[in-house]
C-alpha cells in the first residue's frame, strides 16, 4: 500500500469541519482534506446581512452574500461533502462589528479580522465543530500549524506574500490543537494550480484585504450609517497644538495619511495622532510618523506562558508589513513594551503588533494609543 | 452507521415505480405535441386526455374542470391571480381573504395583489392550532369580497382546516373559495363537491409523482383571467405545450393514492403517533405544534424551547435523519417561523421547530431511530 493510501485510511475516522467562503482558498482546502481521506463537513458562517438599499444586485457585502453561499454550496456538492450554513449574525455584530465601531469611535484603527478570528472562527465556530464531533476546524488561511512533542506552533504560511499568520496571532494552544490550515504549505499560485487540478473555479471573487462586512470595501459610509456620532468635525493641530485646519471626523483618517487634509503650507503634512477625547487630529512632517517604541495591550502568548525575560524578535505592525527587529519586554500577563532597533513608520493604534521568531508566531497584541 | 432515514415527505416524495413506468413512454417513444394534428400529436393528446379523466375522477369533477400547471405553487398563483383579476376586471369587487399561515405561494400572491393591484386583503387571525372558524370568516366577508383562500392542510404544522364548513360560508355569501390542497393530497379525500370549493390546487411531487407538474381544479362557470398567455392550451387559461410525461405521471400517482389511501393512512398514522409520543416523552421542554387530532396522518411537528432549529437540522442530517423545520430554508436564517408566530408561539419556542413527516417506505425502526436521535441532538444542543 502506498503511504498516501495508508494516510487516507488512517484519516477516515477523523472528522474535520472546513469553514467555507466560496473562495478558492477554502475550496482547495476542502478538496485537499477530502483527498486526504478525512470525514469532511463544510460549514459557512452567515455573519452579516446589510445589503444597501440602493443596490438590489451586486451591492452585497462580500462574505455572506447569497452568491457566496451558492458558490460554497456548489463546491461542497462537487466534493460530495455535507454543507450547512451556520448563523452567527448576532455574535458577529456584538463581538466584531461593535468592536470595529467602538475602535473608530475611540480614535484608533481597529482590525476586526483579529477579533473575528478570536471570537467567531476560533471560538464560536470551533465550538460548533467540536460539538459536531469534529476533531479539527480547518480554514483556507495561509498559515501553518506544527505539532511539537508537547505543544503546537503557529507558523507563517509558505507564501510570504499571502501569509495570514498576522490575523491568527490571537490563537492559543487549545485552539491550535484543533486547527488545520490545508493551503498554508502552498503558494497562492500552487493553490490556483490545485484548484484547476480539482476542477474547482479559480477566480477570486474578492480581495482578502477588504473587510467582509463592508459593501464596497469602504468603511466610511459604513461608519456614517452605523456610528454617525463618531463623525464629528474638529480641529487639526500641529505638534505645538496650534490649529492648522478642520477635520471631518477622526474615523475618516488613518495614521500616515497625507492626502485630503486640505492644509496650506510648504511642507507635506501627515496624520500623526488622534485624540478622541479632544476630537483633534494631529499632523506633522514625515519624520513625526517615526517611532522606536510602542506598547501592546491584550497580548496573546501563543505558547501559553508569558516569557520570563525580555527577548529579541521580529515585530510586524501591519497585516502586510515588513517585520522589524525589536526587543520585547513582557509586562504582566497580557501587555508588552516593544523597542525597535530602528525607527518604524506609522505604528497605528488599534492594529496588531505581532512577534515572530523566524516563521514562528510567538504572540501579538494590539498597539495602544 | 445505519442508512439514513428520510422523514421529510412533506417536502417531497420519491416517484413511485408505477409512476415512473407511466411517464417513460412519453419522453422519447411517444414524444408528440398534444396540439399537433398528426398521429404523434394524437397519441400525446390521448395520454393527456386519459390523465385528465383520471384526475377528474379522483377529484369528483368533470375533466374540463381540470387545468394542468407546472406545480402546486403555479396552481395557487393561477387560482388567486386568475380569479381576483377576472373579478376586478368585471367590477365585482376588490377584497380578498386568507390567513398568515398559508403557503407563501398563496400568501405572497395575495400580498402582491394588495400591494400592486389595488386589492384589499384581510388576513384572518388563526388560533393556536393555525385554524380559523366559520364565524370568523362570515364576519370578514364584505359585499366586495371576491375570493377566499384557505389551505386544506398546513404544510408546517399539519393542521387541517375545516374547509367544507368554511367553503359553505363563502358560497352562502356568493364568494369564490380556493383551497391549497398541495400538502393534503397524499392523504385526504379531495372530493371537490363534498368540500364545496371552487378552486383547488395540487402538486404531484407531494404524492409520489414527479416535480414540476400540478393541477388546478376550476369549477365550471368560474370567471378566470389567464396569467400566462399564449396558445389556447388548457382552454386558454394556461398557455404553453403541456408536459405530457409529467402529466401522465401525476395521473398515475393520484390513481395510486386512491387505491392505497386507507392502508397508507393507517401506516402513516401509526408511525406519526409513535413519533409524537416518543419525542414528547423523551425530549424535555418539547411541544407538539399544530392540532393534536385534526392533523395530517403523516405529519408530526414540534417546537423545542431554547433550541436553534437550523442547528438541530444540521445535527440530525449528520446523524442520518433527514427532517426540516417546516419550510425549506437553507440559508441559516435564524428568524422564527412566521406561521408559528401567527399561531401565538413564543419566540423562545418558535425558533426551535422541527417537522418529521413519514412516507410509504418509513418503518417503525426508522421512527425509533429518529426519536432517539432527536433526543440526543436536542440534548447536545442544550448542553
Amino acid at each position: 500500500m502506498t503511504s498516501a493510501a495508508a494516510d487516507k485510511r488512517a484519516n477516515a475516522g477523523t472528522r474535520v469541519v472546513i469553514a467555507m467562503s466560496g473562495g478558492v482558498d477554502s475550496s482547495v482546502a476542502a478538496a485537499l482534506l477530502v483527498e486526504q481521506g478525512y470525514d469532511v463537513i463544510g460549514l459557512m458562517l452567515r455573519l452579516w446581512s446589510d445589503a444597501p438599499a440602493s443596490a438590489a444586485h451586486g451591492g452585497h457585502n462580500k462574505c455572506c452574500a447569497p452568491d457566496a453561499i451558492i458558490e460554497a454550496r456548489a463546491i461542497a456538492g462537487q466534493l460530495a461533502i455535507p454543507f450547512y450554513v451556520v448563523d452567527a449574525q448576532q455574535i458577529f455584530r456584538e463581538q466584531v462589528v461593535q468592536f470595529f465601531l467602538d475602535g473608530y469611535s475611540a480614535g484608533t484603527t481597529p482590525n476586526p479580522c483579529l477579533e473575528c478570528n478570536r471570537h467567531i472562527r476560533w471560538t464560536f465556530l470551533l465550538n460548533e465543530a467540536l460539538s459536531l464531533g469534529a476533531q479539527y476546524l480547518a480554514t483556507g488561511h495561509f498559515a501553518r500549524v506544527q505539532q511539537l512533542p508537547a505543544s503546537w506552533q503557529l507558523l507563517r504560511g509558505t507564501d510570504a506574500a499571502k501569509d495570514q499568520s498576522y490575523v491568527l496571532s490571537v490563537l492559543n494552544q487549545q485552539q491550535l490543537a484543533h486547527a488545520m490550515f490545508p493551503v498554508g504549505a502552498y503558494t497562492k499560485a500552487e493553490v490556483r494550480e490545485l484548484a484547476r487540478g480539482f476542477g474547482l473555479p479559480v477566480h477570486s471573487r474578492r480581495d482578502s484585504q477588504d473587510l467582509c462586512f463592508l459593501p464596497d470595501g469602504d468603511y466610511r459610509p459604513f461608519l456614517q450609517q452605523h456610528a454617525p456620532a463618531a463623525l464629528k468635525p474638529g480641529a487639526i493641530t500641529d505638534s505645538s497644538g496650534r490649529q492648522v485646519g478642520v477635520h471631518a471626523g477622526l474615523p475618516l483618517y488613518t495614521i500616515g495619511q497625507r492626502k485630503g487634509l486640505r492644509l496650506a503650507g510648504p511642507e507635506p503634512q501627515y496624520v500623526v495622532a488622534m485624540d478622541a477625547a479632544a476630537n483633534t487630529l494631529r499632523v506633522g512632517p514625515r519624520t513625526a510618523l517615526e517611532s522606536t517604541r510602542l506598547r501592546a495591550e491584550r497580548v496573546n502568548w501563543v505558547a501559553g506562558t508569558v516569557p520570563a525575560a525580555a527577548f529579541q524578535a521580529q515585530v510586524q505592525i501591519r497585516a502586510h508589513g515588513t517585520p522589524a527587529a525589536a526587543r520585547i519586554m513582557p509586562e504582566g500577563s497580557d501587555e508588552a513594551t516593544v523597542e525597535f532597533e530602528a525607527a518604524v513608520q506609522s505604528a497605528t493604534p488599534g492594529q496588531a503588533a505581532v512577534f515572530y521568531a523566524g516563521a514562528e508566531v510567538l504572540g501579538g497584541g494590539v498597539i495602544a494609543p | 452507521m445505519r442508512p439514513p432515514v428520510y422523514l421529510d415527505h412533506a417536502a417531497t416524495t420519491p416517484v413511485a415505480p408505477e409512476v415512473l413506468a407511466a411517464m417513460l413512454p412519453y419522453f422519447s417513444a411517444q414524444f408528440g405535441n398534444p396540439s399537433s394534428i398528426h398521429r404523434w400529436g394524437q397519441q400525446a393528446e390521448h395520454a393527456m386526455y386519459a390523465a385528465r379523466q383520471q384526475l377528474a375522477a379522483g377529484l369528483n369533477c368533470s375533466p374540463d374542470e381540470i387545468f394542468f400547471t407546472g406545480g402546486g405553487s403555479e396552481s395557487d398563483n393561477l387560482a388567486l391571480r386568475g380569479a381576483a383579476l377576472a373579478a376586478q376586471a368585471a367590477g365585482r369587487g376588490r377584497h380578498l381573504i386568507t390567513t398568515a399561515v398559508e403557503h407563501h405561494a398563496v400568501l405572497h400572491t395575495a400580498q402582491q395583489l394588495r400591494d400592486h393591484f389595488d386589492f384589499d386583503l384581510t388576513l384572518l387571525a388563526v388560533d393556536a392550532h393555525a385554524c380559523v372558524s366559520a364565524q370568523q370568516l362570515a364576519d370578514a366577508i364584505r359585499p366586495d369580497t371576491v375570493l377566499v383562500s384557505l389551505m386544506l392542510a398546513n404544510n408546517e404544522v399539519g393542521s387541517l382546516q375545516p374547509v367544507a364548513e368554511l367553503a359553505a360560508v363563502a358560497r352562502a355569501h356568493g364568494v369564490l373559495f380556493h383551497t391549497d390542497a398541495v400538502q393534503a393530497a397524499s392523504q385526504l379525500e379531495l372530493d371537490v363537491q363534498a368540500l364545496g370549493v371552487d378552486l383547488l390546487s395540487l402538486g404531484a411531487h407531494k404524492f409520489y409523482g414527479p416535480k414540476g407538474v400540478g393541477a388546478l381544479y376550476v369549477r365550471r362557470g368560474t370567471q378566470m383571467l389567464a396569467v400566462q398567455t399564449g396558445g389556447s392550451q388548457e382552454h386558454g387559461l394556461r398557455a404553453g405545450t403541456q408536459n405530457v410525461p409529467l402529466i401522465a405521471g401525476m395521473a398515475a400517482a393520484l390513481q395510486l393514492v386512491l387505491q392505497r389511501r386507507a392502508p397508507d393512512n393507517a401506516h402513516f398514522g401509526q408511525l406519526r403517533d409513535s413519533l409524537i409520543a416518543g419525542v414528547l416523552q423523551r425530549v424535555p421542554e418539547s411541544r407538539l405544534s399544530g392540532h393534536p387530532q385534526q392533523r395530517l396522518p403523516n405529519h408530526a411537528s414540534f417546537v423545542f424551547r431554547e433550541v436553534d432549529g437550523n442547528a438541530l437540522l444540521m445535527r440530525l442530517d449528520l446523524e442520518g435523519v433527514a427532517a426540516s423545520s417546516g419550510s425549506a430554508c437553507k440559508t441559516g436564517d435564524p428568524r422564527p417561523s412566521s406561521v408559528l408566530l401567527a399561531m401565538g408561539a413564543q419566540p423562545d419556542w418558535a425558533r426551535g421547530s422541527l417537522r418529521l413527516s413519514v412516507g410509504r417506505a418509513t418503518t417503525a425502526a426508522d421512527v425509533d431511530y429518529a426519536v432517539q436521535t432527536v433526543e440526543r441532538c436536542v440534548a447536545a444542543l442544550r448542553k
